[in-house]
């Protein structure tokens, strides 16, 4: 099997000085590639905070973690930005795009980050908007898109730069559940067809549902991790 | 992309941008404009002073300002004459001895300041002619005089009637003649107003035994920005032997009243400033408070600080630039505008000017290197506040900018 992330007891306290919060409590996690993994527990357990360390967004307070065999735990700010760029990629809750940008753009805009070629760009740009069913949209700002549109354009995004996993934090929470489920299917052909990594958090037991590998935590500590085979 | 991105981002708010790029505009127009007509004015006043007496430059033998005595005078040579006037951007020179004398008119002496003149030359350096209230102007070869219309009151006399002057001629004669008066002329100033008799040239080296000899040749130049190469140029051409003297020197404090004058207008340019960075720097919070989660978006995902500090800055710039441009462009026709047909006021400041002999206006002084160094100062301005958002993206946490 190949292993994309290895969190060995991760802790994430905040304000220690004044009134601590334990937001992650001792969690180690394996994430191995090809998983379609929800993330799940109440709010306050600590969902963002962790998914936030996985992704080399924040640091923890203990523990390590280890991406594709690189411990990113200690890396320096510019340089967490440069390996997110290449190792991860990111779908928000909402307003992931850059407003000024046609959907084409967005999309194309993180590989010019990354310096691809145009002509590769050009091409991967229409596969993938393609492949999430806006070929039709691909010159519209934002703005005209709907919420479930702008979230597949994010997807679209995320997987440009042909990151080790995608995390998504609470994609759905502003969709209705048709677009919901739209965004759910997209996901689950990627990983299917691609074998692309998912990790999303979600509140929606009818998204649960969909996942292969289920993660609750409770007060910051993982509670129950099941794997259940797909209804869909 | 990145110059795309920032420019897209401009049109984003467009009225933001507008007022923005505006106050840029009128901020660098109301400096040129100011500025312009500042030294413009000030230019005109100096010319209207130098105009009185001194012209702009004087060469007189050297130590001759200090101890202003026939004896310090120096014979005018054609060679001289020629040295002088090949010089560029002078556009005249007249010659002139000069000495203390009582003047008597019968029952009345009083002191008084002798001036042996071209005539003609003269009047092109300090329109002479103009000053003229009564009788009529010198002839170069006249035995009579001109007397400032002060003096002729204190002395109690008019034109055709006889003044004595007495005084010390060179090397210690006696200097002592008689002269019809041939035309009175009036200065703004008092205090020349009641000192001034001129005599033709050859007449005034006659009285004071002194043939062929000079005091001080007095220049006038095509354009006052010239002065100090004209002063250089002159120095450099004619040796140590002369003293070469700009009226700065000569007038130091009407100098010191100019300096005053610009550093007040200097005050009103740094509220004008200050005012400006104040809007810009507004402007520059808003954004980036309204923008604050989109910067950590684009952090999240992979956009390096360096980069999104680029699009940021390229911003600023396009607006700083843009409304410069305006600015120059529309600041060069107003300035020409105003250097062409200066701004004439009237009522009691006008009445002031004309007693003084000047013509009541406000002309602007068409200067690149004025137009330029506003320019310039409100680009630096802008931006150093630019720096603002630079500061901002360098110190974002992404996710902490991403909480909402
Ligand atoms: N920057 C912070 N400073 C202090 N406490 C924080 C900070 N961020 C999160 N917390 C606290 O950490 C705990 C976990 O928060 P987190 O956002 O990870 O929960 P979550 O599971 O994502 O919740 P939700 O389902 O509402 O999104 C909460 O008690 C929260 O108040
Ligand atoms: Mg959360």
């Amino acid at each position: 099997m190949d292993t994309v992330i290895d969190a060995h007891n991760i802790s994430k306290v905040y304000n220690p000085d004044t009134i601590p919060v334990h937001a992650v409590n001792n969690v180690h996690l394996h994430v191995e590639r090809g998983e379609f993994t929800a993330l799940v527990g109440p709010s306050g357990s600590g969902k963002t905070t962790l998914l936030n360390i996985l992704g080399g967004l924040d640091h923890p307070t203990s523990g390590n973690v280890v991406i594709n065999g690189t411990d990113i735990t200690h890396l320096g700010s510019n340089k967490l930005i440069d390996f997110r760029l290449h190792n991860i990629g990111f779908v928000f809750q909402s307003f992931n795009l850059i407003p000024v940008l046609t959907a084409r753009e967005n999309v194309e805009f993180i590989m010019l980050l990354q310096n691809v070629p145009k002509k590769e760009r050009d091409q991967r740009v229409v596969a993938l908007l393609n492949e999430v069913g806006l070929s039709d949209k691909m010159d519209v700002r934002p703005a005209q898109l709907s919420g479930g549109q702008q979230q597949r354009v994010a997807v679209a995004r995320a997987l440009a730069s042909k990151p080790q996993f995608i995390l998504a934090d609470e994609p759905t929470a502003n969709l209705d559940s048709a677009s919901a489920f739209n965004l759910l299917d997209i996901m689950a052909k990627l990983n299917r067809e691609e074998n692309m990594t998912f990790i999303f958090s979600t509140h929606d037991q009818r998204v649960i549902e969909r996942a292969r590998r289920v993660i609750t935590l409770v007060d910051g500590s993982i509670a129950s991790d099941t794997a259940q085979t797909k209804t869909d | 992309m990145l110059f795309k991105l920032a420019w897209r981002n401009l049109w984003r708010n467009r009225s933001r941008t507008l007022i923005t790029m505006a106050s840029v505009f009128f901020a660098v127009l109301l400096a040129i404009f100011t500025m312009s007509l500042q030294k413009g004015v000030w230019d005109n006043l100096t010319k209207n002073v130098v105009s009185f007496y001194s012209g702009y430059v004087q060469i007189h033998l050297n130590g001759y300002w200090n101890e202003q005595i026939l004896d310090n005078s120096f014979a005018f040579t054609d060679s001289l004459n020629q040295a002088i006037l090949q010089q560029p951007h002078i556009t005249a020179a007249t010659p002139r001895l000069e000495s203390f004398a009582l003047a008597s008119g019968g029952q009345i002496t009083k002191g008084s300041m002798v001036a042996g003149i071209d005539p003609e030359k003269e009047h092109i350096v300090t329109a002479l002619k103009n000053k003229l209230t009564r009788g009529s102007f010198l002839q170069l070869n006249d035995q009579t005089v001109l007397l400032a219309e002060g003096l002729a009151k204190k002395l109690q006399l008019d034109v055709h009637d006889t003044v004595v002057l007495l005084g010390q001629g060179y090397h210690g004669s006696t200097a002592a003649g008689k002269y019809s008066i041939k035309g009175l002329v009036k200065f703004a100033s008092p205090e020349i107003n009641e000192t001034m008799v001129y005599l033709p040239l050859p007449e005034a080296q006659n009285l004071y035994s002194a043939p062929n000899m000079l005091t001080s040749v007095v220049i006038s130049l095509d354009n006052p920005q010239n002065l100090n190469a004209v002063v250089g140029n002159l120095k450099k051409a004619l040796g140590s032997r002369y003293e070469i003297m700009p009226w700065q020197e000569m007038m130091p404090e009407i100098e010191q009243l100019i300096k005053t004058k610009e550093g007040s207008a200097q005050i009103i340019l740094a509220v004008l400033y200050l005012l400006v960075s104040f809007g810009i720097f507004g402007t520059l919070l808003m954004m980036t408070a309204e923008r604050r989660y989109e910067f950590g978006m684009l952090m999240a995902i992979g956009m390096k600080r360096r980069r999104l500090a680029g699009v940021v800055f390229i911003e600023s710039m396009l607006v700083t630039i843009t409304g410069c441009m305006a600015a120059v462009l529309a600041g060069i026709p107003l300035v020409n505008y105003l250097h062409q047909h200066p701004i004439r006021f009237t009522g009691q400041m006008a009445k002031v000017y004309e007693d003084f002999g000047f013509e009541p206006v406000l002309p602007a002084m068409f200067s690149m290197e004025v137009i330029l160094t506003q320019t310039a100062i409100v680009s630096f301005i802008a931006l150093l506040l630019a720096l603002y958002p630079l500061l901002h993206v360098y110190r974002l946490n992404e996710t902490e900018a991403m909480k909402r």
